[in-house]
């Protein structure tokens, strides 16, 4: 395995079912990450990430499935598709924990430009689920936009 | 929820303990060993700051073969920024915006 170039960790009070839709599901995804994941999630098969009705932002492919405790995904930017380099791959990894599920995503090959572009944006994103999961509603701001 | 908060911050209320986050944001994945070399401490030190951050979820943790990875794991501070920060910041933003608009009017005017 590649030393990883992050590893984030949240607990969330619900199911790993439940996280698995909030990552797959586009309907879901779209709620707390501003951009909905679309794929039929086999593996092989293509993934994006983006606004609805718009060119997607990232594209991929669904590397390894195991639902609902383990996705593993290719992630490159939609500018940057033919660019091996700036392919990278994230693991989902859920796993019961009594009341709670600890979630982890491992990022790995990620170059230090993929690192500038994603490091900011991973916590807003598993914060914004937690409380999305764990209210029914995200949190106001939590991409840090200014209002007005 | 707040007993996560709480080991949150009593972790953070040590300079050790964020000399050994600040070292992990700036070199990712480190080992024990590493850690303890670069920041003048002792191993044992290390490893009982390192359990502290651990249990308070800003650490997290591979295993790469016999080596322990160590990660700076920024979610829980986000949490507790979203939840006071950006709240109290939201009035000064949206104050910043009006005036904005109000001198940019101003020029076309």
């Amino acid at each position: 395995m590649d030393k990883p170039s992050f590893v984030y960790v949240t607990y969330i009070v619900t199911t790993p079912q439940k996280v698995w839709d909030a990552i797959t599901d586009a309907e879901l995804s779209g709620a707390y990450w501003q951009r909905s994941n679309v794929s039929d999630w086999k593996v092989g098969s293509a993934w994006t990430h983006g606004f609805a009705g718009k060119p997607a932002d990232l594209v991929g492919e669904v590397l390894e499935t195991d639902p609902p405790t383990r996705l593993v995904l290719s992630w490159t930017p939609a500018s940057q598709v033919g660019n091996p380099e700036r392919t990278s791959r994230v693991a989902f990894d859920i796993e019961p924990l009594g009341e709670k599920v600890r979630l982890t995503v491992t990022h790995t090959e990620l170059t230090p430009e993929g690192l500038k572009d994603i490091s900011q944006g991973w916590p807003a994103v598993l914060a914004n689920m937690k409380t999305y999961l764990e209210t029914g509603r995200p949190m106001p701001d939590a991409f840090g936009g200014i209002h007005g | 929820m707040t007993d996560d908060m709480d080991r949150v911050f009593k972790a953070l209320a040590d300079a050790s303990r964020r000399a050994l986050l600040d070292d992990l944001f700036r070199d990712p994945g480190q080992t024990l060993g590493a850690l303890a070399s670069r920041l003048a401490m002792t191993r044992q030190a290390v490893s009982q700051h390192l359990a502290v951050l651990e249990a308070a979820d800003l650490v997290a943790t591979v295993r790469r073969g016999r080596e322990k990875l160590h990660y700076l794991n920024p979610v829980p501070i986000h949490e507790a920024h979203a939840r006071w920060i950006a709240k109290f910041e939201r009035p000064r933003l949206d104050a910043l915006a009006a005036l904005k608009q109000r001198l940019e009017g101003d020029d076309h005017g």
